[in-house]
């Protein structure tokens, strides 16, 4: 196939599964505007009808307890929230009903709905715009969740999530809406797929998702010239979490570096490593590190934000701590950091 | 409506009475391990479902829904063998009072975080509204419901999109121990407040059960007729405590004038001042032999096995494609 944009990717898998099941809907504020969810659901309200793709009211809860009684009915539902943090107010519906009902009804109601919810940084997004608490969706049991970090594990990540009977978290970071690459043909919507191995060696094991997939692959063009040889693990669900992968290579490995898009207290990554730290014997070699935004509110200006969201330097700099051994980083790479707050060198904002 | 559906509606009435009664006499033996908020008192509401709607007619409501899960009909049985949490209730012990469900009659779930309920039904209308679906969607909740704010997110969408959603509010007055008067504006109804947002909205005494079955009955045509969606505000009254089987009345969070009043004016006293001699035997007839039928169901749930511990670790997702 072609090669498509990541915000093409989500568009494409969205005009799919629409024309795919004849009951789903599609809404959110903003759907329908002229922007477009960030072009991702462009001219979908053209092809299928403005009673199944259609823009909302600022009623996050209700909206999504509206979808999930849509769901109850049998039809499927993706809601969309253009930051994460809007989707903040709908918490009632999504941990006390959508994450609920097929367990306390003991199987007899389903809640096929999917949530978009996507993730800012750096550009000034501050303190409400810029969360991606991950780890708080993955701790209520029933919720999945699950992230993509390219355009064919978007396109087809998320056309397994709206297939998906349950309640579905899809984490998108819009630092990835301008990634490129080409994506597989889809014949039918297969199960969610819980990880994808992006590279194999015996050094060090990195676990990794969504954005931070991104920095690791950069990571590993620098390792692998210094002759260093990474498994990396991309966890394209984080709830169901499997970590069988996880233990198999850190017993090759024996060293284990987990970066998380998010804050790293009470987190995802804290739980790797303790599931890891907890296997029946120990497997580590050396203390395994965890690479994160550290526990404070993200500040909006550029000067505060240098070292707050974390890039493939701070992975280069603990695979060094790890292997106890220098790693050389090309000039032009260390160039690249200095525009740290934004996606690719020509944006300009805002969002 | 026929004699025999005005008979059936009175039967429902008692009906409800009767097993809200006997869950509040056995409750006391520590059998039915979870909390109960029930809706003795507020009957005259729900006794009419049962004749007015069909079972593809949908019901969701909050954390006092007895009333609306006996007064549609739905199945006696799995409901008292849950609220003793054994096998054989409609969610294996997972639910209890506070989560009902039976889809099979049209009963698509109650909660108890309040107003939470409110915007599946909305839900339920959207699917019904472009799936081409005739049937109606009601909504049950309380007073205290109307001041959260997806009490208002939920109405403005039905109103935007014309949803077949009749909601209703049961207002006795009282969140827990909190008066509405603490809660709300002084004057302002809560049927004006969907007003405002364009929805039809009237205002009714819910405790004389011919104005609830005729308002009833007459917003379910307009619904049907204009594809709108209605609110009704009753006024009614909870006779016992916000949850559990006692009288609170001791604790003076209401006062005399209004005890005297809503006791004057019980349902089911209401109705017994208007139904002629015949009926009254017919209905003293359906009381013996509904008795005999819920001492039954109550010895049967007594004595049923509890599920497994590992019935715990089931449908936590679908995994069926």
């Amino acid at each position: 196939m072609r090669k498509v944009k990541f915000h093409q990717a989500i568009n494409m898998a969205l005009e799919y599964s629409l024309k795919r099941d004849k009951s789903m809907i599609l809404y959110g504020l903003g759907v329908s505007d002229p922007k477009e969810i960030f072009e991702t659901t462009i001219n979908l309200q053209k092809k299928f009808g403005s009673q199944r793709v259609f823009d909302t009211p600022n009623s996050e809860n209700a909206l999504t307890g509206m979808g999930i009684g849509y769901g109850m009915m049998g039809g499927r539902v993706v809601m969309t929230h253009q930051r994460l943090d809007f989707s903040l107010l709908s918490l009632d519906q999504l941990i006390n009903n959508a994450a609920k009902l097929f367990y306390t009804s003991d199987g007899k109601f389903s809640v096929p709905i999917t949530i978009r919810l996507i993730v800012g940084r750096g550009w000034g997004q501050g303190p409400n715009h810029s969360q991606a608490l991950q780890s708080l969706f993955a701790h209520i049991p029933g919720l999945k969740v699950v992230s993509p970090s390219n355009p064919n594990n978007a396109y087809h990540l998320l056309i397994s999530s709206i297939f998906d009977n349950n309640p579905t978290i899809f984490i998108e970071h819009r630092w990835l809406h301008n990634q490129e690459g080409r994506i597989d043909k889809i014949y039918k919507p297969k199960k969610i797929k819980s990880f994808e191995k992006i590279s194999t060696g015996r050094d060090l094991t990195i676990v990794c998702n969504s954005l931070m997939t991104i920095e690791s692959i950069k990571a590993n063009k620098i390792l692998k010239k210094n002759k260093i040889k990474c498994d990396i693990i991309n966890l394209l669900s984080i709830n169901p979490l499997n970590l069988n992968v996880v233990i198999k290579s850190v017993k090759k490995t024996g060293k284990l570096i987990v970066c998380d898009i998010d804050h790293g207290h009470i987190s995802i990554s804290s739980e790797i490593i303790s599931s890891v730290a907890s296997y029946r014997k120990n497997i580590f070699k050396k203390k395994p590190i965890k690479i994160s935004m550290p526990n404070y509110p993200t500040p909006t200006g550029p000067s505060l934000t240098k070292n707050f969201y974390p890039n493939f330097i701070n992975i280069i700099k603990s695979s060094e701590k790890i292997l106890n051994r220098n790693i050389k980083i090309p000039k032009n790479k260390l160039e690249e950091i200095k525009l740290h707050d934004i996606p690719f060198k020509n944006y300009t904002g805002p969002f | 409506m026929n004699k025999n559906q005005i008979l059936e509606i009175l039967k429902n009435l008692l009906r409800i009475r009767m097993t809200e009664l006997k869950i509040s006499v056995e409750y006391s033996k520590q059998k039915m391990r979870c909390p109960v908020h029930l809706s003795i008192g507020q009957e005259a509401i729900a006794a009419p479902l049962k004749v007015l709607l069909t079972k593809k007619d949908i019901v969701v409501s909050g954390h006092r829904a007895h009333a609306h899960y006996i007064g549609k009909g739905c199945n006696l049985e799995k409901f008292i063998f849950e609220l003793y949490l054994k096998e054989k209730g409609f969610s294996r012990g997972k639910a209890g009072s506070m989560h009902l469900f039976d889809k099979k009659n049209g009963f698509y779930g109650s909660s108890p975080i309040v107003a939470n309920s409110i915007p599946l039904g909305v839900g339920m209308g959207y699917y019904n509204k472009i799936n081409k679906i005739d049937n109606v969607v009601l909504i049950f909740f309380g007073d205290g419901a109307t001041e959260e704010g997806v009490f208002y997110e939920s109405l403005n969408f039905a109103a935007i999109h014309n949803l077949r959603v009749l909601f209703i509010c049961e207002n006795n007055f009282y969140s827990v121990y909190s008066n509405l008067k603490f809660r709300q504006p002084h004057n302002r109804k809560i049927s004006e407040i969907s007003k405002s947002l364009g929805i039809y909205s009237i205002k009714e005494n819910g405790n004389d059960i011919r104005i609830t079955t005729k308002t009833l009955s007459k917003a379910l045509n307009f619904i049907k007729k204009n594809s709108k969606p209605i609110l009704i505000e009753y006024s009614t009254f909870r006779f016992v405590e916000h949850c559990g089987p006692n009288k609170d009345d001791h604790l003076k969070y209401r006062n005399q004038s209004e005890l005297n009043y809503w006791m004057k004016n019980d349902p089911i006293k209401i109705m017994y001042k208007f139904i002629n001699n015949k009926d009254k035997s017919l209905l003293h007839k359906f009381k013996r032999n509904f008795n005999n039928e819920l001492n039954s169901i109550f010895l049967k749930a007594e004595k049923l096995k509890y599920p497994k511990e590992s019935v715990a670790y089931t449908n936590l997702y679908n995994e069926k494609s």
